[in-house]
């Protein structure tokens, strides 16, 4: 049992649940309720894997557990799966947000369901071969292949301006990705092997070279993540997206940008990451104050929510860049704790979408009278958002900043004028939206959440409460791989030094 | 001189498909000759023709060595490219089968012809001196011209039938003479003799116009920039069978003569056929990626879609290693698979009042024939280069050959072409899935299906068999080095 290949099958199950959810025939009902079904047990059962995947994990190793290895596709470019402190947990991240997203999609998706769910289906098999993939070119197609399903999911079942907002998001992540396929093979070459697990324990790229690799990863990455100035296609893709793409896109797609910074950028090329780390600052600062800004003017309520994602992406950058436990530690769970957090409030947004079918919100307002469990649920992941102590949004938050605040005082002090901000746009939309008087007719019939609402949004609740309280758990998984990481860059950084140092006369 | 002796066995079996096919088409003009009603009777057998030589190059042995005084030879690289040329020409054949021309279904000559054009690109491809390329390539061109321009009464065919004649005899022209001043120079007609008088001094200034000049000649024949200008009237005039078998064979016939040409006379002369392939390269990406944006019409999209997949192509081949070689023969099995495949679908664009061939006319595919849509989609993506399709792994050989010879521009030129090219494969993706439904179309023939579901599968499969293919690529491309 212990040489079953756990983590192929945890990626793969989704897309043979879609193969199962395409040999269903009709359009009626029961072909509908069957394909739901599939589709939600899939997913189950995937996330049940993931937990067991969770249990499996040895925290004490800081190396990569689980390890497979099969020929694919000759020479030394093989396929790889394995998992350590950094990735397990993005995995698991993953798995548990994909029921909810089918669940949230059941009734909000009226036209060509069954395809719907397979195009999730193939995206969670993508998404999670991404956290999971040990050679470079796997996770380039991995990486690259999770366009084709999201670019579908905004297209056909995206708002108005989807033709618009699936193009921009597919191509503007493709031109930062293709240049990473040419760094990928730039490292094939020098290395001789694609292994990711070898790359980062025996190659040490030239520092010139590091550069060029850097910059072409942190093409895609920042790409993805997004940082500014290339965020502008994420606002567009958020708000034409479905609501189950939003909370994906915003859940897992943005980390994969993050994720790949600190399984790449920052190990293999550590001199490089060193001489980038003040424009990564400033990009950051930037990102946070101006995005901040930027929200708070905004007057569609999805838009609001991406612009602030951006900003809360820019602590994750800050944090890794700091290169400290607490810096990169802190990136690692504002990741996941964005990702709960995020993900509910687009799923929050979209329990009044389906309802009055505008995400305006001058459109809203008093909707505390008619749903106080939905104010309740909002409140706790707006207060989230914010980083009020108590929520996992704050010790995401105040980890980077700790960071931060050891290698630049000056950044630190921009970055937290941030949490400031995003304390103004997100109360100030939570005010428009849920209090003051009940005045607008539409809104008088407004029912509160229902038994299925409540089933998807409670387990986010308590999640992001209980580690704000208690972040130990998921510290603890990433605490030795991050030792680990950090021990090696300062080596070479060190050893750098002293070579520098060594050749001056 | 030599006595001329009599051909001996192994000779014999060196050219043993190419004396089936040639055969074969003169024995098939006879029955279309003087049997009434026999084109239905000629296409099945020209079929069984082809496979019969496909069978036949398994079988026969490899690497007897030149044969007919050095004229042609059958080494692994042969062999490979010849068995995708006859299987891309299967192919097409097939696909016209399926169609409901008459100028396809009712003319005994169409599939004579394409055996014939299809006996001229194996004796290119088998070629060891430049007269027997000529007379290869020659044999290839004239049959196409024809084919070109079969359908007598459409003003565009006709057109389409001149215009790719007129510019081919200006290209062949200029490779004929490339080769005059090749013999001039050298005073070898053979690639062994070539390769010997190169070596061990400088490279006169007339044999590198020679080079250049049969660089150009075969530059027109893949269609790669700045020589492609006859590519999309050609496409868009041929009756759509027709441009399928365009898409395909020739194509790859043509590829395979020019790694041969400049890996095996000219292999001494890489620095100086490098800069030209690359320049090639950059143009058609550029060219291909950019034109195709603004087209209407499908058949001229793919027609610009072939001229920056050559570009691609030629990325692999200017790297001038053994790794580049092997990577354009993967570039251009994967790209075969999803040209017929492409093709398939846009002859099944046809409704009650006859076919029709604007992208628009997809409309809504997805809802109107999901199955169509869905392989459609699958091959679009696959030739914009997304992983995980075919389309990608075919681009990553060729890149990782072009970084490997340190030719980063290129691959950086090549990549960003790429984004742009997705943009236009992206457009027939929205069109089919994201638009309203237009008319639909008439179901698919069973042959039209077959071919589309087997390049999808291909497509959609090839990354469990990239591996393996790739061995099989690197024997081939193990010719030469």
């Amino acid at each position: 049992m212990t040489d079953w290949p756990i983590l192929s099958t945890v990626t793969f199950l989704p897309a043979i649940g879609a193969l199962l959810v395409l040999t269903i025939r009709g359009n009626d009902a029961a072909a509908r309720k069957n394909v739901f079904h599939i589709s939600l047990w899939t997913t189950v059962v995937t996330m049940i894997l993931s937990f067991i995947v969770w249990g499996m994990f040895d925290e004490t190793n800081p190396g990569f557990q689980m390890v497979e290895e099969t020929a694919w596709l000759g020479g030394a470019i093989n396929y790889r799966m394995g998992v350590d402190g950094i990735s397990v947990l993005f995995v698991v991240l993953t798995a548990a947000l994909m029921p909810l997203c089918i669940i949230a999609s059941k009734f909000s998706i009226e036209k060509r369901f069954k395809e719907y769910m397979i195009a999730f289906l193939v995206l969670e098999t993508l998404m999670i071969g991404v956290f999971c993939a040990l050679d470079l070119v796997l996770f380039y197609v991995f990486f690259e292949g999770g366009l084709v399903p999201m670019f579908l999911i905004i297209g056909v079942w995206g708002g108005g301006r989807r033709v618009y907002a699936s193009f921009k998001f597919f191509l503007y992540t493709l031109l930062g990705s293709v240049l990473m396929l040419i760094a990928i093979l730039a490292m094939y070459w020098y290395a001789g092997t694609t292994d990711i697990e070898y790359i980062l324990s025996d190659v040490s790229f030239p520092a010139g070279m590091q550069t060029w690799l850097w910059l072409a990863f942190f093409a895609s990455f920042a790409v993805k993540m997004p940082m500014w100035p290339v965020h502008t296609w994420l606002p567009d893709a958020h708000v034409e997206a479905p609501t189950a793409g939003s909370v994906i896109l915003a859940g897992v797609l943005l980390k994969m940008g993050g994720y790949g910074f600190l399984r790449f950028s920052l190990p293999m090329f550590p001199l490089a990451s060193a001489d980038f780390m003040p424009f990564v600052f400033v990009l950051s600062v930037i990102a946070i104050i101006y995005t901040s800004l930027v929200a708070l003017a905004q007057e569609d309520i999805k838009k609001l929510i991406a612009y602030s994602s951006v900003a809360h992406m820019g602590f994750v950058t800050l944090g890794i860049f700091t290169m400290t436990t607490q810096g990169v530690q802190g990136g690692i769970f504002q990741m996941l704790s964005h990702g709960i957090v995020s993900g509910a409030l687009f799923l929050c947004v979209g329990v009044v979408y389906d309802r009055m079918h505008t995400r305006e919100i001058s459109a809203y307002g008093g909707l505390v009278n008619r749903m106080p469990l939905y104010a309740f649920a909002f409140l706790v992941f707006t207060m989230a958002n914010v980083g009020l102590p108590g929520t996992s949004g704050f010790v995401g938050e105040f980890l980077p900043l700790v960071g931060a605040f050891q290698v630049n005082t000056w950044v630190a002090l921009f970055a937290t004028t941030g949490i400031i901000l995003s304390a103004a746009y997100a109360l100030w939309l939570y005010r428009r939206v849920i209090f003051g008087p009940l005045v607008k007719d539409a809104l008088r019939g407004i029912l509160d959440l229902s038994r299925r609402e409540q089933l998807i949004l409670a387990p986010l609740v308590i999640l992001t409460i209980f580690f704000g309280v208690y972040p130990q758990p998921i510290l603890d998984v990433t605490a030795a791989s991050v030792d680990h990481l950090l021990i090696d860059v300062q080596a070479a950084i060190d050893a750098d030094a002293a070579l520098t140092t060594a050749q001056t006369p | 001189m030599n006595p001329i002796a009599a051909p001996t066995g192994d000779e014999l079996l060196t050219i043993l498909p190419e004396l089936l096919l040639a055969g074969g088409a003169l024995v098939l003009l006879l029955i279309g000759v003087f049997a009434k009603n026999s084109a239905r009777a000629v296409m099945m057998l020209s079929m069984l023709l082809v496979a019969a030589a496909i069978v036949v190059l398994f079988l026969v042995p490899v690497d007897s060595g030149p044969a007919f005084y050095g004229a042609v030879v059958l080494d692994p690289f042969a062999r490979f490219m010849k068995i995708a040329t006859l299987v891309a020409s299967l192919f097409a054949l097939i696909l016209s089968s399926g169609s409901r021309r008459k100028e396809v279904s009712e003319r005994f000559e169409y599939p004579i012809l394409i055996m014939l054009a299809t006996l001229g690109m194996m004796v290119m491809i088998s070629s060891h001196d430049i007269i027997a390329l000529y007379v290869g390539l020659e044999l290839q061109s004239l049959a196409l011209y024809v084919l070109a321009a079969i359908n007598r009464d459409s003003v565009r065919s006709t057109e389409a039938g001149i215009k790719y004649f007129v510019l081919g005899a200006l290209a062949s022209g200029m490779l004929l003479y490339g080769g005059s001043l090749v013999y001039g120079f050298t005073g070898q007609t053979s690639y062994e003799g070539i390769a010997a008088a190169m070596i061990g001094h400088d490279l006169e200034v007339g044999l590198i116009f020679g080079i250049v000049f049969i660089l150009v000649g075969l530059a027109f024949k893949v269609s790669a920039v700045p020589f492609h200008m006859w590519t999309p009237d050609v496409y868009q005039g041929s009756p759509t069978p027709v441009t399928a078998f365009f898409a395909a064979a020739p194509k790859l016939a043509a590829m395979a003569l020019l790694v041969r040409v400049v890996s095996e006379p000219f292999g001494a002369a890489v620095d100086q056929w490098q800069q030209v392939l690359v320049f090639l390269a950059i143009a058609s990406m550029v060219l291909g990626a950019f034109a195709a944006i603004g087209q209407n019409n499908i058949k001229r999209l793919m027609a610009y879609s072939a001229i920056g997949h050559v570009g691609y192509a030629l990325v692999g081949l200017s790297a001038g290693t053994e790794e580049g070689v092997r990577s354009v023969i993967v570039y251009l099995v994967v790209y075969l698979a999803m040209t017929l495949g492409s093709f398939a679908c846009i002859l099944s664009m046809r409704r009650a009042d006859g076919p029709v061939e604007n992208i628009s006319d997809l409309a809504g595919l997805s809802r109107t024939n999901p199955m169509m849509a869905f392989f459609f989609a699958a091959l679009m993506f696959s030739l914009a280069g997304i992983p995980p399709l075919a389309g990608f792994f075919a681009k990553f050989y060729v890149f990782s050959a072009a970084v490997q010879a340190e030719l980063y521009a290129l691959a950086v030129i090549g990549v960003v072409a790429s984004v742009v090219g997705a943009y236009y494969y992206l457009r027939i993706v929205k069109i089919m899935y994201f638009d309203e439904p237009a008319a639909a179309f008439e179901p698919m023939g069973g042959q039209l299906r077959g071919v589309l579901v087997l390049s999808g599968a291909f497509t959609l499969a090839f990354i469990l068999f990239a591996g393996p293919l790739n061995e099989l690529a690197s024997t081939a491309a193990g010719t030469f080095f």
